[in-house]
């Protein structure tokens, strides 16, 4: 009995545990692999494949429109796939339209558009353009359906579109070949439901992993042609285009962490059922008695 | 700016990402001082945000450029908008409806016709599938099939759940529930993903431990 | 003119998109776009309302003095120091986003680390929940547990080199079950919101003018 109660005790122990605890082991799994950088196979998977075949579909002077739906809180995730994506198009010579609607993460795409654009000797104006914000969510995306310049009349620095070689003939989805949306929230509902539907403008998207299982739908029913979801995703795009960054640098890391909950998981649901298991005794027992 | 700008930004990033991280051993007053300076500079660029991509660009430089009737009409959402802020002064605060309802009412308006034509009509077509026998494809449709429909059925509340509808809403919760696993993995991959970019960015940019 | 006014501005503006989406034609279409303009115009007014409400909050703590007021103190030069920023940035590059602006130097090593930092703070909180919340109390709750397993080991290169059934019951997982229950959510939410849209159209439902 007493033998008993030591093992119970030891689970009980254990569920009780202090969470700072938790916090610094995941803390030192997480960042050993970073330290320790360890090359890891990522293969494609379909939906990947189809995003960057969208893409892939571009030719010479296309134009990509990217929308920046996202901000600091989803960077680790969306700007691996953002870096990659303009890389393939600039590659390609596609001429690439960037806005967005999460105001507050939008200098994160103007960055990764720069650096990109410096790297494969784009200019700004002729090969590339950053048309900025306005709020209005669906609002500006159902106006762009009409004329671009109704609602972006200049660019992020106050460069009116008809002064730019690249927007002067930019009015509508109809001159845009295909969109590439990086979300982190409802935006890509918008996009799908008020702009494909409504325009049919072709579309595929790279999303955090939390969004990644709320588009599915809509590639199955091919509203949008691909789907890049959270840093997984965006390492298998980095090895379809042969760039190995930074989400195939995270990827250990992610897989190390894990095998780590599903460890907790493990450890919490065996305590749960040691302890369940004394509390029914214990249980009996007074019944018994 | 200068390698001495990136310098002094990157020990300022430092010090707010650790004073931030320091939570996690318990609330203090680093994490307090990080936590209220986010909201400060975070209201402070929405303010620049609305002044230099929405008054300036939409109101004041369509004002100053357009000739005609144009130049006046677009008085009219800016006098909408001010008439937004009369939620500061109580006694004229009714006012601020008109704005509100003038929103409300584009946002119902485009609602109504962009979730039927977006979502409802193309997603219940894609699920209307081919069941042709016994294999593989015509299973997972059935699958498909019965899983929407039976996660409908589970939300349907309109009569008890008795009978044919409460084996339909034993069904349906499967669903939702392998559903809710998947989305649980896929969450717990996205924030491991956010804590792996702030450790690279102690471990490189700040320690510089790994190139 | 508290009531009425703002229910018929609703009703015509939202009947008014309705008929111009099915008669896109002039003088519909112009019409949409000019509504469509002035909302975009009209909603970044909103965001003022939420900011004024916040630097009211924490100056009203600062003259108060109550314990913690320092913090309202950093919020408030947080706030005014990004706006000069911003101002000067505007001034001396023509935009405050140009990358050479000392407001997207702010944006760079303030906002971004904050905010990015704010929610990866999640990332232990979430494990922490995994140890002790993630039960398999009953059949659903074990559903519910083994798939996150199989997705989480199936989204890892680890899972793929072990074996294959993890990546491929992973992706059954999403492009079945998974996707069917999401299916069936949202297009129960999708007509829950038409629905609402009508009810606020018609004005049954007010809520929003209280």
């Amino acid at each position: 009995m007493a033998k008993s109660g030591d093992t119970k005790s030891f689970w009980e122990r254990m569920e009780s545990i202090d969470r700072r605890v938790i916090f610094l082991i995941l803390l030192v799994v997480v960042a050993i692999p970073l330290v320790i950088s360890v090359g890891v196979e990522i293969p494609p998977t379909a939906p990947v494949i189809e995003a960057h075949e969208a893409v892939e579909s571009l030719e010479a002077g296309d134009v990509l429109m990217v929308s920046i739906d996202f901000d600091a809180t989803s960077a680790p995730e969306l700007i691996p796939m953002l870096e990659s994506v303009l890389r393939q198009a600039f590659e390609k010579d596609v001429k690439v339209v960037m806005l967005g609607h999460i105001a507050i993460g939008l200098p994160l795409g103007h960055v990764a558009l720069e650096e990109a654009a410096a790297e494969l000797g784009k200019i700004y104006g002729v090969d590339y353009v950053d048309l900025g914000y306005r709020p209005g969510y669906v609002a500006v995306m159902i106006a762009m359906g009409r004329e671009i310049s109704d609602v972006f009349a200049t660019d992020y620095q106050g460069t009116r579109l008809a002064d730019m070689e690249i927007t002067r003939d930019l009015h509508s989805y109809e001159d845009v070949d295909l969109l590439f949306g990086f979300e982190h929230g409802a935006v890509i509902d918008y996009w799908v439901r008020y702009v494909q539907a409504r325009f049919g403008q072709r579309m595929t998207f790279g999303t955090t992993a939390v969004m990644a299982p709320d588009a599915y739908p809509y590639l199955q029913a091919g509203q949008i042609e691909g789907l890049v979801g959270g840093l997984k995703g965006a390492a298998e795009y980095e090895t379809l285009i042969g760039v190995p960054g930074m989400a195939t640098r995270g990827m250990p890391a992610q897989e190390w962490a894990h095998l780590l909950v599903i460890g907790f998981i493990a450890l919490g649901n065996m305590g749960f059922f040691f302890t369940r298991r004394k509390r029914r005794r214990s249980a009996a027992e007074a019944g018994q008695a | 700016m200068g390698s001495l700008g990136t310098i002094i930004g990157t020990w300022l990033a430092g010090f707010l990402t650790l004073a931030i991280l320091s939570f996690l051993y318990k609330d203090n007053p680093f994490y307090k001082l990080a936590e209220h300076i986010y909201v400060g500079v975070s209201a402070g660029y929405w303010l620049i945000y609305v002044a230099f991509f929405d008054v300036k660009p939409m109101l004041w430089d369509t004002f100053v450029t357009e000739t005609g009737a144009e130049k006046w009409i677009i008085l009219i959402p800016g006098a909408l908008g001010i008439i937004m802020l009369s939620r500061w002064f109580p006694k004229s605060a009714w006012l601020s409806r008109w704005p509100i309802a003038f929103t409300v009412g584009v946002g119902a308006g485009l609602g109504i016709t962009a979730n039927i034509q977006g979502y409802v009509m193309p997603q219940v077509a894609a699920t209307i599938l081919p069941v042709t026998g016994m294999n593989l494809v015509s299973l997972n449709n059935l699958v498909l099939m019965v899983g929407v429909v039976t996660t409908m059925l589970y939300f349907y509340f309109s009569k008890p759940q008795r009978g044919v509808l409460s084996w339909t809403a034993k069904i349906g919760i499967v669903f939702i529930m392998v559903s809710f696993g998947a989305s649980f993995g896929y969450t717990l991959m996205a924030r491991i993903s956010l804590l792996i970019g702030r450790l690279y960015f102690i471990l490189a940019d700040l320690l510089h431990v790994i190139g | 003119m508290k009531r009425a006014v703002p229910l018929a501005i609703t009703f015509l503006t939202g009947f008014f998109l309705v008929v111009s989406f099915f008669i896109p034609h002039e003088p519909f279409g112009e019409l949409e776009q000019r509504l469509l303009i002035w909302f975009a115009i009209v909603s970044g007014f909103t965001m003022l309302l939420g900011v004024d409400n916040l630097v009211r909050a924490h100056v009203r703590r600062v003259t108060r003095r109550p314990a913690g007021w320092g913090h309202s103190v950093a919020l408030i030069v947080g706030l005014v120091v990004t706006v000069v920023l911003g101002v000067i940035g505007f001034v001396r590059y023509g935009s405050p986003f140009h990358i050479q602006s000392p407001f997207m130097f702010l944006y760079t090593y303030s906002i971004i680390p904050l905010q990015a930092t704010m929610f990866a703070l999640l990332a232990f909180f979430i494990a922490s929940a995994s140890y002790r919340a993630f039960r398999a109390r009953n059949t659903v709750a074990t559903l519910l547990l083994v798939s996150a397993v199989i997705v989480m080991l199936g989204r890892v290169p680890i899972g793929s080199a072990s074996s294959h059934v993890f990546p491929a019951a992973q992706e059954w997982i999403m492009n079945y079950p998974q996707l069917a229950a999401k299916r069936g959510i949202q297009i129960g939410a999708a007509l829950g919101a038409v629905s609402m849209s009508l009810r606020i159209l018609l004005g049954i439902e007010r809520s929003y003018l209280s």
